[in-house]
């Protein structure tokens, strides 16, 4: 097991510093960073200066080595932007995409997971269909446009909600739904999907056979071997989340983890861009990570290969 | 029923802390972009002039109704020689934090953001001063590295006076986020790049901005318009700015809300490469491509129907209440048949292909487009970001691209015309002798000198069509009932001017 781990932590870091790479060169391919830094306003010498004063004269494999060195002694610069240490600029963002993103998956598990269920009981039923009209729906309708609808019944019409803002938790309570609307179809689908092709196998028959009560069949034998696929999606949907919830963040104006990272893109502010993208590949592996080891406490046969 | 109950208490009482309106003098505004620094010299948006304008004071102040220059730190100011400015100081002023104004504060702060190490990030706002001395305790002397006629209109826009004492401990990024400054309005919080808190300054000295009347200004920074809307509809914001012409009329329409346009410097216009530099048998070298282009452009009809409000249209490669913007210049009218003739005179009767880059509103940037296909001009339409258009434009030239410049609020032609005509990297015209022109204007010391040589410029500008100008721009202020406000055509909010009704 622990050089299951360590494997896995290799490849991790891998993976990290392949990405972080592209992304560097990708920033440089996209604009200069200097005029984009420099702004609209800048004479050319402000840009020439802007050059001088941050090296991007250099060669760019020269600068992503500057860059990477400090980045593992834990030093992750100042973003050009704010003029502020971009580990604590981003601490302070990735609290809220962090607090948005389970909210977001727990309400997407707990509402698709049941549903998912429910429509795998009684295929072809009244809660079959509502569950497949939720899905085409949440799946069709653009996230803006959702939270925008949400926006003007809650807070306008009855001014239950705030509109925007972090404040307090009930700013929280539309983009929870929001965000994790996007993400229930899928795992609706995939819950209901794997119970019917469950329910369908011998083991169950044989379950029902001896006797077993409905209820042990369905979550003891059923659900638990259904759930697999649907926690490997979970947790790429927790990564989506995480990273690119960007429309909710800009409607609901949260100033989360993804709003700067978009942000930052067209700031061409290489040091926020190059450790969130670290940060969030890094979220990437660690839930898919914990996804296997799930998997595998769920299913033993997972546990050998 | 239950289930509604818990979340319409917690929210009558968070309502109650987040409502503050007009009865607890409260100005709830809304920011769109993200301010980067608050330390006005590191940043350069225009929600940072906002800031800047309300935090801190310049020496000098210029009435944004009249034009005209009133003393502001400064009482009094008068050119030695020309290459120095001596000031006297305004006595019994203080800071913020207590710390009184005085020469030390001028010569810190001109002798920081001088220096180009300590990355002012608008070189341009700054770099014409060289350093400056202190006379006695309320005089002080700005050196400049060469004659700059506009000296007044920078010290009574951008460069503002930072305490000396505080700055040095502080310096930016202490400064960005606790600013301290003399102005109308101190900084309470700020919580960077989204919530900013401003309170009224007891203490402020009499200065020409006037005395603040609202209490409290508090800025959030909520990126979505929609949202912006919806806040203002349910209260909790008081004033919105830079709305789009049509969700602008749509308030208006509803007559909940006051709804105020306003021009502002920005101006659009089409640069085209006569200088060659995408090629020698670019067709935009022939004059009468340029001239043709011109006529393609229904101007009017821009405005009327995509600008809307206070925009107008532009024939000089300037803003019209910018010194030295001589109106007097050629204006091609919107003719199709002349431009097909024109064209075909220049060897394209069937038209030609040609690539079109924009790089903000792609609204305008196609109709743009549209009106040049009419003439038979076939264009290839490139929307790319700012920085990926202006490297392009840099380092090899752009055939023909929509392009936009708001001076940074400067009201002097040496703000645009000479940015880009003095054969720099973005000069598509590459003309020397509207360079010379430039180069006198800029640097002559008497005002009706640096008139003609503008005027002389601008006129061969238009007539050899090296810019197409088309409109300027103008920005939407909604705000509710209560609040009375008046914008000004710089686009900058200035918190001092509003009060409750």
């Amino acid at each position: 097991m622990l050089r299951f781990i360590l494997k896995r932590a290799g490849l991790a870091i891998l993976v990290a510093l392949t990405v972080s790479l592209i992304s560097f060169s990708l920033l440089f391919l996209s604009g200069d960073p200097a005029t984009a830094i420099a702004g609209e306003h800048a004479s050319d010498q402000d840009v020439e200066a802007i050059r001088r004063i941050y090296g991007f004269d250099r060669p760019m494999l020269v600068q992503y080595w500057d860059w990477l060195v400090s980045a593992l002694r834990g030093d992750f610069g100042e973003s050009y932007y704010f003029k502020l240490p971009v580990a604590s600029l981003i601490m302070d963002r990735l609290s809220i995409t962090m607090t948005l993103g389970v909210c977001g998956i727990s309400f997407a598990l707990l509402t698709a997971v049941p549903l998912g269920v429910a429509a795998a009981i009684k295929p072809n039923s009244l809660i079959d269909r509502l569950a497949l009209f939720l899905s085409v729906a949440g799946q069709a309708m653009p996230s803006f446009w959702f939270g925008l609808i949400l926006i003007v019944v809650f807070s306008i019409q009855l001014g239950w909600l705030p509109p925007s803002g972090t404040a307090t938790p009930l700013h929280f309570v539309m983009p929870t739904i929001v965000l994790g609307y996007y993400a229930m179809p899928a795992i609706m689908r995939l819950t209901r999907a794997g119970m019917l092709e469950v329910l369908s196998s011998d083991y169950i028959r044989t379950a029902r056979a001896k006797g077993a009560p409905e209820g042990l069949v369905m979550f003891k034998h059923a659900l638990r071997n259904a759930i697999i696929p649907v926690v490997s999606l979970a947790a790429v949907q927790m990564g989506f989340m995480l990273g690119g919830s960007i429309v909710v963040e800009s409607i609901f104006a949260l100033h989360g983890a993804g709003y700067l990272a978009w942000e930052s893109i067209s700031r061409n502010d290489l040091p926020t861009v190059q450790a969130l993208i670290l940060v969030f590949s890094m979220f990437y592996i660690v839930f898919t990570f914990l996804a296997d080891v799930l998997n595998a406490w769920l299913d033993p046969r997972m546990r050998a290969g | 029923m239950k289930r509604f109950l818990i979340p319409a208490t917690v929210l009558a009482l968070s309502a109650s802390a987040a409502h503050a309106d007009k009865s607890e003098d409260v100005l709830n505004v809304a920011f769109t972009k993200e301010l980067e620094n608050v330390d006005s010299y590191f940043n350069s948006s225009r929600e940072g002039v906002v800031l800047q304008r309300a935090v801190w004071d310049g020496l000098i102040y210029r009435d944004p109704i009249t034009n005209e220059y009133k003393g502001n730190l400064a009482t009094s100011w008068e050119w030695i020689d020309d290459l120095t400015l001596e000031l006297k100081l305004r006595e019994g002023v203080t800071f913020h934090n207590g710390e009184p104004f005085d020469a030390d504060d001028v010569v810190y702060t001109v002798n920081f953001v001088a220096e180009e190490q300590n990355g002012v990030k608008t070189q341009r706002n700054v770099n014409w001063m060289k350093s400056a001395e202190k006379v006695d305790q309320y005089t002080v002397r700005i050196n400049l590295k060469a004659p700059f006629p506009a000296a007044i209109e920078f010290l009574s826009g951008p460069v503002s006076m930072y305490p000396n004492e505080y700055y040095a401990e502080a310096g930016p990024s202490g400064m960005g986020l606790e600013p301290v400054g003399t102005g109308p309005y101190k900084v309470v919080s700020v919580d960077p790049g989204k919530h900013f808190v401003l309170e009224k300054y007891e203490g402020y000295h009499d200065s020409p901005k006037g005395q603040p009347e609202v209490g409290t200004v508090d800025i959030r920074t909520i990126p979505d318009v929609n949202t912006q809307m919806a806040e203002l509809f349910n209260g909790s914001l008081d004033l919105i700015w830079q709305v789009p012409s049509d969700l602008a009329e749509k308030l208006e329409q509803m007559g909940k809300f006051t709804v105020a346009n306003e021009s502002t410097m920005r101006i659009g216009y089409l640069t085209l490469d006569a200088a060659g530099r995408t090629g020698e048998d670019n067709p935009f070298t022939d004059v009468r491509v340029r001239r043709a282009v011109a006529h393609a452009i229904d101007r009017e009809a821009l405005v009327s129907a995509l600008l809307k409000g206070k925009s107008q249209v532009i024939s000089t490669a300037c803003f019209p209440s910018q010194f030295g913007c001589d109106q007097d210049v050629v204006s091609y009218e919107y003719d199709v048949e002349k431009a097909k003739a024109l064209l075909a005179e220049a060897g394209y009767p069937d038209g030609f292909k040609t690539e079109f880059y924009a790089y903000r509103n792609r609204d305008y940037a196609e109709a743009i487009s549209s009106f040049l296909n009419a003439v038979g001009i076939d264009t290839d339409f490139k929307m790319l970001q700012y920085s990926a258009l202006r490297e392009l434009r840099m380092k090899s030239g752009t055939p023909v691209s929509f392009q936009t410049w708001g001076s940074y609020s400067i009201n002097d032609t040496s703000a645009i015309t000479s940015q880009f005509f003095k054969l720099g990297s973005l000069d598509d015209a590459r003309d020397e002798e509207v360079a010379g022109w430039l180069d006198t204007a800029d640097s002559a010391t008497d005002p009706e000198v640096r008139k003609e040589n503008y005027s002389k410029a601008l006129k061969k500008i238009a007539d050899q069509a090296y810019w197409v100008p088309m409109f300027s721009y103008n920005t939407n202020y909604v705000f509710s009932q209560d609040v009375a406000y008046t914008p000004t055509a710089d686009e900058v909010l200035r918190f001092t001017d509003m009060e409750w009704k």
